[in-house]
């Protein structure tokens, strides 16, 4: 299964708005962490919304990504907001 | 040694660890986060702190790397707490040893700064009646951090 879908995971905000904190996706047609992000708002209002904000951050296989950034089957695409540790 | 954990953050054992290298190191630096009694909100009662397992512990580790390649350091300690934590606990312990003080004041407050701005933690804040709302990212911790970029990129 993890050959053919990409991992998504959310944190915090996100999270608890979204009401998931990972999934599959089938990895058909998401070349890049924008692919994955539009498809993502596609699910309604909640989604564009959340995952549209500019600050939210994104990650690919747990290293910070940019929109552009290439994603495969079997990666883990990660969209969370910024941080407040300390 | 980076180490995210649940319960108490104990900073004895940690402080011990890195005097124990003396007398190869001639300082030993520390900063020691805790949870203040009133957030950005009143009523705070507790906070909950989300990582997210594995890139936390890499992102911290680039830090210190980053930190390594700066100063002349030779050993780094940081914890952080994660989980529900209440009102005057220790969230965060970094501690730096070096042969010298500057190098060991220096790293420890870069990698406090960083931390801060590129470890994924989410802190929330838990009233007593039981509801929380997620902590905003301070612009104040965002220029702490750039002010190290300005001095040299990372």
């Amino acid at each position: 299964m993890a050959e053919s879908s990409i991992a998504i995971r959310f944190f915090a905000s996100l999270r608890e708005r979204l009401g998931t904190g990972e999934e599959q996706l089938p990895a058909e047609g998401l070349a890049c962490v924008r692919d994955v992000r539009e498809q993502l708002q596609k699910r309604g209002d909640e989604w564009a919304e959340m995952l549209g904000d500019d600050c939210v951050l994104m990650a690919v296989n747990q290293a910070m990504a940019r929109e552009e950034t290439p994603v495969n089957p079997g990666d883990e695409v990660a969209f969370f907001p910024p941080v407040t540790g300390g | 040694m980076i180490r995210i954990q649940s319960e108490a953050l104990a900073t004895e054992p940690v402080l011990a660890a890195l005097e124990g290298d003396a007398p190869a190191v001639g300082a030993v630096c520390s900063f020691t986060g805790l949870a203040r009694d009133l957030g950005d909100q009143s009523g705070v009662q507790s906070l909950f702190l989300e990582h997210y397992p594995g890139m936390t512990e890499s992102a911290i580790q680039a830090v210190v790397d980053e930190a390594s390649q700066r100063w002349n350091i030779h050993r780094t300690e940081v914890v952080h707490r994660v989980g529900e934590i209440q009102a005057g606990e220790r969230i965060v312990f970094v501690g730096v040893s070096s042969r010298h003080r500057q190098d060991a004041f220096e790293a420890c407050q870069f990698i406090m700064d960083y931390l801060k701005t590129c470890a994924p933690f989410w802190k929330k804040e838990i009233t007593a009646a039981g509801d929380g709302d997620w902590v905003e990212q301070k612009a104040s911790d965002r220029e702490a951090a750039q002010r190290w970029a300005d001095s040299d990129g990372l």
